[in-house]
């Protein structure tokens, strides 16, 4: 319960399955029910709203570079964060499973790293091999 | 994290905050995800496996990309809509961004009000998500039959790189069948709310087990997923 007042987006509570009944005992199944307010979602739903036109904003404004590159990037983290962590309540779970769930694909930016690698290789073979231009 | 009490009254033990108390979670021949139901654990890991297999797709396109001397087709104008006299970059895209993201929120204003056990109201939440669902993947089909039309095939296109067609047609497709079994399961669950099942603990006809409202939340899970793997396809295909 410290948890879910301390990060910022309200005094939202988690009703475990006994405080909707003070008198069931310990051995009942503790499945926290996540309920938060409608305003929390609709706020939500409005940011993904605006980052998704930001985004679209880069492709029509036609920025080029590493300006369009980081912005790209920039509004997918957000928009991906505020899915995560509000739309499926991955910030009021315990942190066993958010941990469980989140690191395991951050690894995945290692197997990016070795297939930049592996393309920057086969590019250098085939412009080696075929010339620079088709 | 001082909630292990929370759930399991008089029986585990506080836990210290952060790192330690995780570890503390996960060490031992114990339950390691104490307020979760198997329910709501195992559709994580689905989806965890289900973000590795979208990542090899997204990983199989960017080496494509990377690694080709022939230039790759401008999404940017391969993807435009002629309106009005005129190219719009990317708006058919666009529109179906929005779509899905309509969709994601009414599913968790469904999950909200099945919490609250108002039937009707979640009900008719999932059946607006599996439409505007089903709109996504009927303007997928458009898409889809613009760009057949307009030549391009998993082996080749008019515009440049042959990868192009098969990154797209692998990608969105797939996507796509994420959306359309979505809808058919999100149509299965608004049935079952609507005729009252998590009220009367009503056994599923998969699992003979007794199903109640958090099985909205778990169907919002999936959704929701599909969601964000769209954001990442519309950064890293039509955007990049």
């Amino acid at each position: 319960m410290a948890e879910a007042t301390a990060n910022g987006l309200g005094q939202h509570t988690l009703h475990g399955a006994q405080a909707h009944d003070p008198a069931a005992t310990g051995i009942a199944p503790a499945e926290v029910h996540q309920e938060h307010p409608i305003k929390l979602y609709l706020v939500v739903w409005a940011w993904l709203f605006i980052l998704s036109a930001c985004s679209y904003l880069v492709d029509y404004v036609g920025l080029q570079g590493y300006l369009r590159w980081s912005l790209i990037l920039i509004f997918m983290m957000l928009k991906a964060g505020l899915i995560v962590a509000v739309f499926m309540h991955m910030a009021w779970e315990r942190l066993a499973l958010t941990y469980a769930i989140i690191l395991p694909p951050i690894l995945v930016l290692v197997f990016v790293a070795m297939m930049v690698f592996e393309s920057d290789y086969t590019l250098l073979t085939r412009m080696v091999f075929f010339g620079a231009e088709p | 994290m001082a909630d292990t009490t929370l759930t399991h009254i008089g029986r585990t033990q506080p836990r210290p905050a952060g790192l330690q108390g995780v570890a503390a979670d996960w060490s031992s021949d114990q339950r390691a995800f104490k307020n979760v139901s198997w329910g709501k654990a195992m559709m994580w890991i689905f989806l965890l496996s289900d973000t590795f297999v979208f990542g090899c797709f997204l990983l199989s396109y960017m080496t494509a990309r990377m690694s080709t001397r022939v230039p790759w087709p401008n999404p940017s104008e391969v993807f435009a809509l002629h309106i009005g006299g005129s190219n719009v970059p990317l708006i058919l895209i666009a529109i179906m961004t929005f779509v899905l993201i309509s969709s994601s929120g009414t599913m968790a204003m469904a999950v909200n009000f099945g919490y609250r056990r108002d039937r009707r109201k979640t009900a008719i939440l999932m059946l607006l998500t599996a439409a505007l669902g089903a709109t996504f993947v009927g303007m997928q089909a458009f898409e889809w039959t613009k760009l057949i039309s307009e030549g391009v095939r998993p082996w080749g296109n008019p515009w440049g790189a042959a990868q192009f067609g098969s990154s797209f047609f692998m990608i969105t497709g797939f996507h796509g069948t994420h959306v359309t079994f979505g809808v058919i399961f999100l149509i299965i669950v608004a049935r079952k709310v609507w005729r009252g099942d998590y009220d009367t603990g009503r056994p599923g006809f998969f699992t003979s087990r007794r199903g109640s409202y958090e099985n909205v939340e778990i169907m919002g899970l999936y959704w929701h997923f599909v969601d964000l793997v769209w954001v990442f396809i519309f950064a890293f295909f039509y955007l990049w």
